[in-house]
């Protein structure tokens, strides 16, 4: 190993990544769960044929979940370099 | 010779996929000038089955290797576009392949919770697993759990829950793949699983992880064409544009008028109808949980170069996914709104007894299974057909509430009924053969490596040499294929209606145990293995209890608890194994120092991994 991390910045490390981790499992319980919760009033609007309550739970959450996981991957390479414990 | 080749292959994935998707793309093509030169159906077909698994046998052979870390994690040199290929087609079972868009044809939105549950579990592998696990560096999920949790008790709890999540399922894609087989070769069942065994063998007995990697990715080229095709083939005849995804849309819009033409209560789109909120929702819950427990899924982001890696490779695995799952929606739309169009442009909206097309007779006659049922029966004959519909009062011809279509013959089926040539049937086969497959290749793999990796090299002879550890892992190996081969050829509707369960098993047994050990360092040895033990053994006495009562008295029946069904019954295993783990480790001594440090160096992504494996 070419440097050693202090323990103070391993710690402000993992409170970093573990806020996003909260927020990425914010994110994804909400159009996992609670969106669907309202899939019946949401079926009232058609878009494109689409009824839009059908429509979250066949294709909008599922794009949500890929954005969702390279959004994480570059926030948290972000985290990783910011406090030097990147790969080289 | 080996070294150089393989080191050429890594570098030049890009063009050696190239040429292959190429060839595959003129391997088409020669099955469509096939057709139309009026080659016998049967040749064509046979065609498409062996040039595939040719091809497969080919990579296969291929990637043989001596070398212990090639054999169990692909030496780690599997770039995140390409492993996330391989994780779709290890992830699409023969099940996804040939059940899911048949499934939302029979359930309309209520089917949804499976297209979601087995998408955003992936959300949970990327923030919580992966990297932590690729950092460590283990080569099986048992080998994380006995090092975290100081040796083979945790190690050995882990491999049975392993084991009982895996095994009914490789046993299901053996089934799966002998069905498809038996179906397009016009062979016998018994022999159809054993073509089945053989094409999953020559992907991974040779060259273990390495050989299914790349063999998988293959698969996954495979089956993705052969899923959009035909869906992309109904949305231009139908809408004149080919793009299923955005255009059925239009189509949801034409099955309700269909549904009020034809009396159908129950509307396609509309939430909650099939299954009560509290149903898909649990349902949801499970299948994600359990989608980030199944041991061969995580496996394969160990196969990557870097914990960077590892995460970017959860995400490409989903998009890959993600262009399966979000086709198969308009995949049930189109095919149902064909089937429905034949009803109403039928004279009062019966379909005369004359005019019943060939492929419901076809279908319906195959022996040994209920796949076309109308008015009660079985269709096997017009004649049949015609004596039981009149025998219900439906004169001339009957109404679309008597047809019934089995769930998994909807995706094989669609190109005969939506009138497309053989050459599109061949390779929906083909694709449905590749996903079956892949899967069974990445849960034999799964199994095999526990045996040799955790219970014979680790538990039972750590002296052993390279050479005596990878003959022992490509014998178990067989020796596991076999035994689920020779279970699936007793067509055991028992098992293959336990695989459902898969998911609630490996969720209520392995997740609270890997995310805890890597999120709360507090986690000790004998708080992970009671949670283990308490959350695996609920869930298991929930879902054997409502099957076949516990020793003694009547089977439960579903619902017992609470009305849970039992395809959801991680939601009792799950948060008792959390539970578990945290109140039995505030009750016995913190982890050591050791330990501790062992955690914190999980987290970080720099400084290579952890354990160093020999050889």
């Amino acid at each position: 190993m070419a440097k050693q991390i202090t323990p103070e910045v391993g710690r402000a490390h993992w409170a970093k990544t573990r806020n996003l981790m909260f927020t990425t499992l914010g994110v994804w319980a909400f159009f996992s769960f609670f969106i669907h919760f309202f899939a019946i009033p949401m079926n009232a609007l058609v878009l494109f044929g689409f009824p839009l309550g059908y429509y979250m739970a066949a294709q909008g959450s599922l794009i949500i979940f890929v954005l969702l996981i390279f959004w994480f991957c570059s926030k948290q390479n972000q985290i990783d370099e910011e406090f030097g414990v990147a790969e080289d | 010779m080996a070294a150089s080749m393989k080191g050429d292959f890594v570098d030049n994935l890009g063009k050696v996929y190239g040429i292959y998707v190429g060839g595959f793309a003129g391997f088409v093509v020669l099955m469509m000038i096939f057709t139309a030169l009026g080659v016998p159906d049967r040749v064509i077909l046979w065609a498409y089955m062996g040039a595939t698994i040719g091809i497969y046998a080919f990579i296969g052979i291929m990637s043989r290797t001596s070398a212990v870390s090639e054999y169990y994690v692909a030496g780690r040199r599997v770039p995140a576009i390409y492993n996330g290929m391989a994780t779709g087609a290890d992830w699409m079972s023969g099940a996804s392949f040939v059940g899911m868009a048949g499934t939302l044809f029979v359930l309309g939105y209520d089917g949804l919770a499976f297209v979601l549950g087995w998408t955003g579990g992936y959300v949970l592998v990327a923030v919580l697993l992966a990297p932590y696990l690729r950092k460590f560096g283990a080569y099986t999920v048992p080998d994380f759990l006995g090092t975290r949790y100081g040796g083979n008790t945790a190690r050995f709890v882990g491999i049975l829950v392993l084991f009982a999540c895996s095994f009914t399922y490789v046993t299901a894609q053996i089934y799966a793949s002998g069905i498809i087989a038996s179906q397009f070769l016009g062979i016998d069942f018994n022999y159809a699983v054993f073509a089945g065994l053989a094409g999953i063998l020559v992907c991974s007995m040779l060259g273990g992880m390495r050989a299914v990697t790349w063999t998988q990715v293959a698969q996954y080229i495979v089956l993705i064409v052969a899923y959009l095709l035909p869906a992309i083939w109904m949305s231009t005849v139908r809408t004149g544009v080919p793009i299923p995804q955005l255009m059925y849309g239009t189509v949801l819009s034409d099955i309700g008028a269909y549904e009020q033409l034809l009396g159908v209560a129950q509307s396609h789109v509309a939430p909650f109808t099939n299954m009560s909120p509290m149903d898909y929702f649990f349902l949801i819950f499970c299948l994600m949980v359990g989608t980030a427990s199944l041991p061969h899924i995580l496996m394969r982001f160990f196969t990557t170069p870097t914990v960077r890696e590892a995460r970017k490779s959860v995400g490409w695995s989903l998009f890959f996914i993600f262009l399966l799952y979000f086709t198969a929606p308009a995949y049930a739309a189109f095919s149902k709104y064909n089937l429905m169009d034949l009803f109403v442009n039928s004279p009062d909206y019966l379909l005369p007894y004359t005019a019943i097309p060939a492929w419901m007779i076809e279908w319906g006659a195959i022996q040994g299974h209920q796949l076309v049922t109308i008015c009660g029966i079985k269709a096997e004959s017009v004649m049949a057909i015609q004596a039981a519909c009149e025998a219900k009062g439906h004169v001339g011809g009957f109404p679309y509430g008597e047809l019934r279509l089995n769930n998994d013959m909807i995706v094989l089926s669609t190109p005969s009924i939506a009138g497309m040539p053989i050459w599109v049937v061949g390779l929906v086969g083909a694709g449905g053969f590749a996903a079956a497959l892949s899967t069974a290749d990445g849960l034999l793999l799964a199994i095999a490596n526990a045996l040799s990796h955790d219970i014979y090299y680790k538990m039972i002879n750590p002296q052993a040499d390279t050479k005596t550890r990878l003959t022992i892992a490509k014998v178990l190996l067989v020796i596991v294929a076999v035994a689920a081969a020779l279970l699936a050829q007793t067509k055991p509707s028992d098992i293959l209606s336990m695989v459902a369960w898969a998911f609630s098993i490996a969720g209520a047994g392995l997740f609270a145990p890997l995310v805890m050990g890597v999120w709360w360092s507090r986690t000790t040895n004998a708080g992970a293995i009671s949670g283990m033990i308490a959350g695996f053994g609920v869930t298991m006495v929930y879902l054997l209890g409502s099957k076949y009562g516990l020793f003694i008295g009547e089977p439960w029946g579903e619902g017992a608890w609470f009305g849970v069904k039992s395809i959801s019954s991680g939601i009792f295993g799950i948060p008792v194994a959390f539970a578990v783990t945290y109140v039995v480790s505030l009750m016995t001594p913190e982890p050591s120092e050791e330990m501790q440090e062992f955690v914190n160096n999980l987290r970080m992504p720099s400084g290579g991994t952890m354990i160093e494996q020999t050889a």
